[in-house]
């Protein structure tokens, strides 16, 4: 009759076994090894580096192919390998004026020095079902041939906004050739109000939905100030990632990382310090994510609400409501372990609930009663007015 | 804020001789100065009671809301010589639990019992054995919302302030509402309790029945939320009372019933529904309780319906 909750260990360990095979699939059909995902699948594996806050797509890959595809699974697999990674050093901030560019585009002007280049983008394509997909290829049919790729030396290239900068139309920058070890919240708990380092790094962290979906909110009006966003550059290409041994002295350059990297500016009306100019957004991430880039620096702008002396009055300007939610790692697991027992509070519920019941019914019973005396008696005294 | 860079050769190179249960694995999982670091946490927790200690939590293999803040306390102060118990809902065998047993009976080579007088360290979700602690029992609380004022206000910049002045107005017009509205309080788990006099805190979502138990007791309670980030405590034998009013005192839940098992009448007991005709019965939430009840020859009235474990876990699997 009653049967015992036992044997949790033994219902685990068939459920992993249960999800060994869920993952493999038809054992007819040829494995997916990590090496495919990782050149086949390059978007899913920079997510993956991103929101995991670590550069490693083989380790990324790993992740995806052991999440079985479930993308913020693998971020936190990814997560929960990093957070036990010892710390050798910091690295000096990467410099994109010195990328190596495969895209650059800009939306602010039709032409800048550097021109534009698209280069592999999702852009322009019409988004028609390709059935030749279905087969599988030679590789010669897709890739052979120049697509303009590749460029003949790598000069560097002059930052849009800098032009903008120069005429004094958008907002100075801090110095940025002093250097300070920015914040970090891997190591640091989240403490309101935070500066912008730890901002930047919660919503290079953020799950790319809800980064989008609070930016397009900015967009579409939930955010008073800041008028239309421009993407005045966004590029794409890879980076030297430099350190400085401290019993070297001198920098050395530990290999090269591939990010996307946004300017984003909107018209700020100015204040009684500053003048009406624009006002920066910045947005950048690991590997190919111009959709996150993009969304992350209207977020950054519309978050720079407080330094700017604006109003508060949408959501996407609520720094603790934006970066309090924003992790996928944290809220699914918040959200999930809803699936753990709670029964105990729940009887707590049970009996509350039971009691109040018992106690509304005596309530309503005893309203009625009292109602029907005072209509009885409103009906008395009514026939006496009646009579004078 | 700190801005260290981690580079403490010393702590480095202890953690990669360290390796010994999980290869590839510092002892019970964290690396030690993330260990120091949440030990120094706990500290300050101590010191300033029911304080809640923001510290910088880490992501752990299990998910958060999950656990996280107390695996990462117990991964801080567990020694070899410690023994673990971890209950789910005061009982043992509950998934979570066993996962979490194995996870330290792996990754800390530590012994894991089911008995509350055997253990050093008690991680536990959602209530406080029934058996009286010593002295010698560290309660490890896993928190989900460490902030008892979030209902209220759910800005942590504000509920920083509330506490640091003392503000608590508002939760008691929050009990005052529910009175208002309802004719009692209607908070039946985490009910909010003061410590000490000072900070009002989140007993974490035990039911209010476990409340009495905080107050005085010879255990050392640490209280950790991973999600949120803090660490709070209660020292041994420090006075927690629960919130209420003169004319409103706090009462915890009673039942008609008797534990179906074991027959106890005092213990937290917990409903299973027996058939499609909703026919239930009660039986003691902590399974440990329960069970050397019933050796000790308690009978509850559905003693004799019980099954073994042996079947339970054929139909478990």
């Amino acid at each position: 009759m009653y049967v015992a909750v036992k044997g949790g260990e033994r219902a685990i360990k068939n459920a992993h076994k249960a999800l060994g095979k869920k993952r493999r699939g038809d054992v007819g059909v040829k494995e997916l090894s990590v090496r495919q995902i990782q050149e086949q699948l390059p978007h899913a594996v920079d997510r993956v580096m991103t929101e995991g806050s670590l550069y490693d797509p083989e380790l990324a890959a790993l992740a995806i192919k052991q999440a079985c595809g479930d993308l913020i699974e693998g971020i936190f697999l990814l997560r929960a390998y990093r957070t036990t990674l010892p710390r050798f050093i910091s690295t000096r901030p990467i410099n994109t004026d010195k990328i190596d560019i495969t895209r650059r585009i800009s939306a602010a002007f039709k032409d800048a020095p550097g021109g534009q280049m698209l280069g592999p983008t999702f852009d322009y394509t019409h988004r028609l079902l390709d059935f030749s997909l279905l087969e599988e290829k030679e590789p010669e049919e897709d890739c052979a041939g120049d697509c303009g790729e590749d460029r003949e030396d790598n000069p560097p290239i002059s930052r849009i906004v800098d032009f903008l900068d120069k005429e004094g139309l958008v907002e100075k920058l801090a110095d940025r050739t002093k250097y300070e070890l920015p914040g970090d919240l891997t190591r640091e708990p989240l403490l309101f109000p935070v500066d912008r380092d730890v901002r930047l790094q919660n919503l290079v962290r953020a799950d790319e939905g809800f980064i989008l979906s609070m930016g397009y909110s900015s967009e579409r009006g939930f955010a008073s100030t800041g008028g239309h966003p421009f993407v005045v550059e966004l590029r794409v290409g890879e980076v030297d990632v430099e350190i400085v041994p401290e019993e070297l002295g001198f920098t050395v350059c530990i290999g090269e990382i591939t990010v996307t990297e946004g300017d984003v500016v909107s018209v700020y009306s100015g204040s009684d310090k500053a003048p009406p100019q624009f006002a920066r957004g910045y947005g950048l991430v690991f590997g190919y994510g111009e959709r996150k880039v993009i969304s992350m620096a209207q977020v950054d702008r519309a978050l720079r609400c407080r330094e700017l002396g604006e109003d508060i009055e949408s959501p996407v300007q609520d720094e603790e409501f934006v970066l309090s939610h924003s992790d996928n790692v944290q809220a699914t697991g918040f959200v999930e372990h809803l699936k753990l027992p709670h029964h105990v509070d729940f009887q707590g519920e049970l009996e509350v609930l039971r009691r109040m019941r018992d106690e509304w019914e005596v309530r309503v019973e005893k309203r009625k009663r009292l109602m029907d005396q005072t209509a009885q008696n409103d009906k008395g005294q009514g026939e006496t007015c009646n009579v004078m | 804020m700190q801005r260290n860079v981690n580079n403490d050769t010393e702590a480095l190179l202890s953690d990669i001789a360290k390796i010994e249960n999980e290869p590839g694995y510092n002892h019970a999982f964290l690396d030690e100065q993330t260990k120091r670091m949440v030990r120094r946490a706990i500290l300050k927790a101590v010191a300033i009671p029911g304080y809640q200690v923001p510290f910088s939590s880490r992501e752990m293999p299990m998910p958060y809301g999950w656990g996280t803040g107390g695996i990462q306390i117990t991964a801080s102060i567990i020694g070899k010589a410690d023994v673990l118990k971890v209950i789910d809902q005061g009982a043992d065998d509950t998934t979570n639990a066993v996962s979490i047993r194995g996870f330290f009976a792996k990754m800390a080579g530590v012994a894991t019992t089911e008995k509350t007088s055997e253990a050093t360290i008690i991680q536990t979700r959602h209530r406080i054995p029934e058996d009286k602690l010593t002295r010698a029992h560290t309660m490890v609380y896993q928190v989900p919302v460490p902030e008892p004022l979030r209902w209220v206000e759910p800005r942590e910049t504000e509920t920083r302030k509330m506490h640091a002045h003392s503000e608590y107005g508002a939760m008691h017009v929050k009990l005052y509402e529910d009175i208002a509205r309802h004719g009692r309080i209607a908070t039946s788990f985490d009910y909010p309790a003061l410590v000490d006099g000072g900070y009002i805190i989140s007993p974490s979502p035990i039911p209010k029945f476990d409340n009495p138990k905080l107050d005085m007791s010879p255990a050392l309670q640490l209280f950790g939320a991973g999600r949120e980030q803090r660490i709070y405590a209660i020292p041994p034998y420090t006075k927690v009372t629960s919130l209420d009013f003169e004319d409103y005192p706090f009462e915890v839940q009673k039942w008609e019933d008797c534990c179906g098992l074991c027959g106890a009448t005092t213990s937290y007991l917990d409903e299973i529904i027996l058939n499609d005709d909703g026919d239930k019965m009660f039986v003691c939430s902590d399974s440990d309780y329960c069970q050397r009840r019933c050796e000790a020859g308690h009978k509850g009235p559905f003693a004799d319906d019980r099954i073994s474990d042996e079947q339970g876990e054929r139909n478990a699997s």
